[in-house]
């Protein structure tokens, strides 16, 4: 469901004028990194999205138009409404941060971890940034485009075990 | 002197034949369940399969209690220390079989952090193919180890110590990926010299 | 692999004992590792650590074609596969902006509704078996068999099916899949019957597991909870009634919810939840429409009949623009997230377009993931039994969890 055209005037009146998309029913609205907080805070207590669908990244660096490198996806919901709303965070290298959404949702706790992981983008005010599904030991961020889809060698690094040795 | 006719009762063997037929039809399975074979692995041992007619009745969770390990599922690269672990726990007389097509290969993850083939790092004596193999062909490949066990078994597990067996596996080798590395290069480590 | 996990926020205090509920053991669905710190029996905190088959689905997705992708799709909630792949093909076809023919609309709510029901019973058939009851598990199974039979008689594979394609399915309904069905449906009430009558009043399992995890509505919106276990919270939101996508319009149904919050609360959900989509799947059988399944030759999305391909110029067009491997179907140069209401919560797939037939960033929003954050906060307090009944009722499939 696209969001409302009421959320939409009531966000433009309050932050000014954010560049706003529609495409197959779905709003996007771009902010900027430090915009984050303040607009989330006030979308979750002022106009009711107290549902965080997801929140990822993608790596634009292979992409034909592209004018950042990273962009941050916040998905947004109202269960009272089903309203949608999609929110979009651009970051370049080198040290793509952005502050945390923890303090509004705790689900975020685990999706900012993941990005962490596999983009390297740091999170500010995040209680436990650190690896989730990567091995702690892990150096490199395998979602960017310039990772190989079969790694570099990690995979295989292990000592094998023998029949005589067990 | 004349032999004596031997009654009925009484039956001649090997030791390490009547070892081997003791120990082939009570394998006591570990069933190490990563992903979805492991569901193919459940559905082996639910009504319908059913494989506590081989003797695998008991799915211990316990190393120490088992002798065959049944790996289902992939193993990633942060799984693979701790499926070591537990190969390492087993004692001996103790098997694996490598269910599926990611356990032996890879399957369809040829990705960053999956084990191309746990016979890689972990002695595996038989292969189950499918993604996922049905409960059929997981039951043959365990009348077909059964048929192993009982051909070169022995009694103190010396079938181990043969020097065929230490050998690594040819699928060891890392095979080159096409479009990936300069595969006609003659000065390339990966291109196997004769 | 010895890497201290300091827990987030527990005193060190001497006489709390830190246990590894490892990755491999019979009570996790697979591979998930919690490092507890106990007090005695109680558990004072729990600290998961996933990853443990992490495969790198979201970077295959960068490799794979839209319709190569859903074999990939099938292993992720490998006990509802069907669900992954009509959620998949779904976002795609919102990307490409392709509207799908009635008939393919209710042949995937029949299979949804079918996947539905398989998760259902294995996620309450694991709950029992970790809780205790055997036979509970053997029932579920064997009913999952018969759907089983049902998917393989459709398309060839018990469950790893890739059934659904761009534009429509791999193979149409037969007849005699429509009468397995329905004879599936005919007996399959006097088993949930059986199943409920074995737990819903027995004393042990009330006891594990009332008032065992609860989990509040506003702490289940805020742990962004869907699904399920969000119903159970006393959450009424269900993507099929909300925001109906396939034909989920034209049925009549119910959903359920509770308000308690606690494992027997989820149990009883899905339990309810089981009937809801007996329900639906006799009102699609019923009004099944005939017609074609796949979408027309003029969307140059899906290989066309071999009638088509021989007898008119359009198909001819079609299956030589899809099969030749520099041309494939075009896609906007944009991104679209389509969320659909899996067993499991919500699942959905945040699509990046860039032209090719090869999606550019194929993100997927694992309701497991999402669900397994919530662990710690619902097993503070409980003892170490209560572990495997929490667990349980999360439902929690590692290869969703990890991807």
């Amino acid at each position: 469901m696209p969001a409302n055209p009421t959320t939409l005037e009531a966000l433009q009146a309050r932050f000014g004028e954010l560049p706003t998309t529609e495409f197959r029913e779905q709003t996007r609205v771009v902010i900027t990194a430090d915009q984050v907080p303040e607009v989330m805070g006030w979308l979750k207590s002022e106009r009711g999205f107290d549902l965080l669908v997801d929140v990822s990244c993608v790596d634009y660096l292979n992409f034909r138009d592209a004018t950042d490198r990273y962009g941050m996806v916040y998905q947004l919901a109202n269960t009272l409404t089903a309203e949608r709303l999609t929110l979009r965070v651009y970051l370049n290298d080198p040290n793509p941060t952005v502050p945390s959404v923890v303090p509004l949702w705790q689900g975020a706790n685990w999706l900012e971890r993941e990005v962490y992981d596999m983009f390297g983008i740091h999170f500010t005010d995040h209680p436990n940034l650190r690896r989730i599904l990567m091995p702690e030991e892990f150096t490199a961020f395998p979602l960017r485009k310039d990772y190989p889809l079969q790694g570099r060698g990690e995979r295989h690094n292990f000592p094998v075990l023998e029949r005589s040795d067990a | 002197m004349a032999v004596e006719q031997l009654p009925d009762n009484v039956m001649v063997s090997k030791l390490d034949e009547l070892a081997s037929w003791c120990r082939k039809n009570s394998l006591w399975p570990m069933p190490f369940a990563t992903a979805c074979c492991g569901i193919e692995l459940m559905a082996t041992g639910a009504a319908r399969h059913d494989i506590a007619r081989f003797g695998a009745e008991a799915f211990r969770f316990s190393p120490r209690q088992c002798d065959l390990m049944i790996v289902a599922g992939r193993v990633v690269m942060k799984m693979l220390p701790v499926l070591q672990r537990i190969w390492s726990q087993m004692n001996e007389p103790k098997w694996c079989i490598s269910m599926g097509a990611c356990a032996s290969t890879g399957g369809v993850f040829d990705t960053y952090c999956v084990v191309q083939g746990i016979d890689r790092f972990i002695p595996v004596d038989m292969y189950v193919p499918g993604c996922p193999p049905r409960p059929e062909q997981l039951i043959q490949a365990i009348i077909d180890l059964q048929d192993k066990i009982q051909r070169e078994g022995t009694l103190n597990g010396s079938e181990f110590d043969t020097a065929q067996r230490q050998q690594p596996k040819r699928a060891l080798v890392e095979l080159p990926v096409y479009g990936q590395t300069p595969y006609f290069n003659p000065t390339s480590p990966l291109v196997k010299k004769l | 692999m010895a890497t201290a996990i300091e827990s987030e926020n527990t005193q060190k205090q001497d006489y709390l004992w830190t246990l590894n509920f490892g990755p491999q053991h019979p009570a996790t669905h697979t591979t998930l590792r919690i490092v507890l710190k106990l007090d005695g029996e109680r558990v004072v905190d729990a600290v998961p650590d996933i990853g443990y088959l992490h495969s790198g689905f979201e970077k295959i997705g960068e490799k794979l074609d839209y319709n190569q992708y859903v074999t990939v799709t099938d292993r992720m909630n490998y006990i509802s596969p069907m669900a992954n792949n009509v959620a998949w093909h779904g976002a795609v076809e919102k990307l490409l902006g392709i509207e799908l023919t009635k008939r393919c609309q209710y042949i995937r709510v029949i299979i949804s509704e079918l996947a539905r029901i398989s998760d259902h019973l294995l996620s309450c058939g694991a709950m029992g078996l970790d809780v205790g009851a055997f036979t509970f598990f053997l029932y579920g199974f064997y009913q999952r068999e018969r759907i089983y039979n049902i998917f393989e008689t459709l398309c060839g594979a018990r469950f790893t099916n890739s059934y659904t394609r761009v534009g429509g399915v791999a193979q149409d309904m037969t007849p005699q899949v429509i009468e397995e069905i329905r004879a599936f449906l005919k007996t399959f009430p006097q088993t949930i019957d059986e199943m409920e009558g074995l737990l819903n009043r027995n004393r042990i399992f009330v006891d594990r597991t009332k008032g065992v995890g609860v989990l509040t509505r506003e702490e289940a919106t805020n742990f962004s909870a869907s699904g399920p276990i969000a119903r159970a919270s006393g959450v009424t939101r269900d993507l099929r009634k909300d925001e109906p996508y396939l034909a989920y319009k034209d049925f009549d149904f119910q959903v359920c919810c509770a308000t308690a919050g606690d494992c027997f609360a989820r149990y009883y959900v899905r339990m309810a939840e089981m009937r809801e989509s007996l329900k639906i799947i006799a009102q699609a059988l019923e009004n099944l429409p005939t017609g074609p399944v796949n979408v027309g030759v003029d969307e140059r999305t899906i290989l066309p009949t071999k009638q088509q391909v021989y007898n008119s110029i359009e198909g001819t067009i079609t299956h030589f623009e899809l099969v030749m491997l520099n041309r494939g179907f075009t896609v906007p140069h944009e991104e679209s997230y389509l969320g659909t209401e899996a067993p499991n919560g919500e699942l959905g797939f945040y699509l990046v377009g860039d032209g090719s037939n090869v999606a550019y960033r194929a993100r997927c929003r694992p309701p497991s993931f999402i669900h397994f954050s919530i662990f710690p906060h619902l097993i503070r307090g409980h003892t170490l039994s209560d572990i495997v009944a929490v667990l349980g009722s999360l439902n929690i499939i590692a290869a969703e969890l990890d991807r």
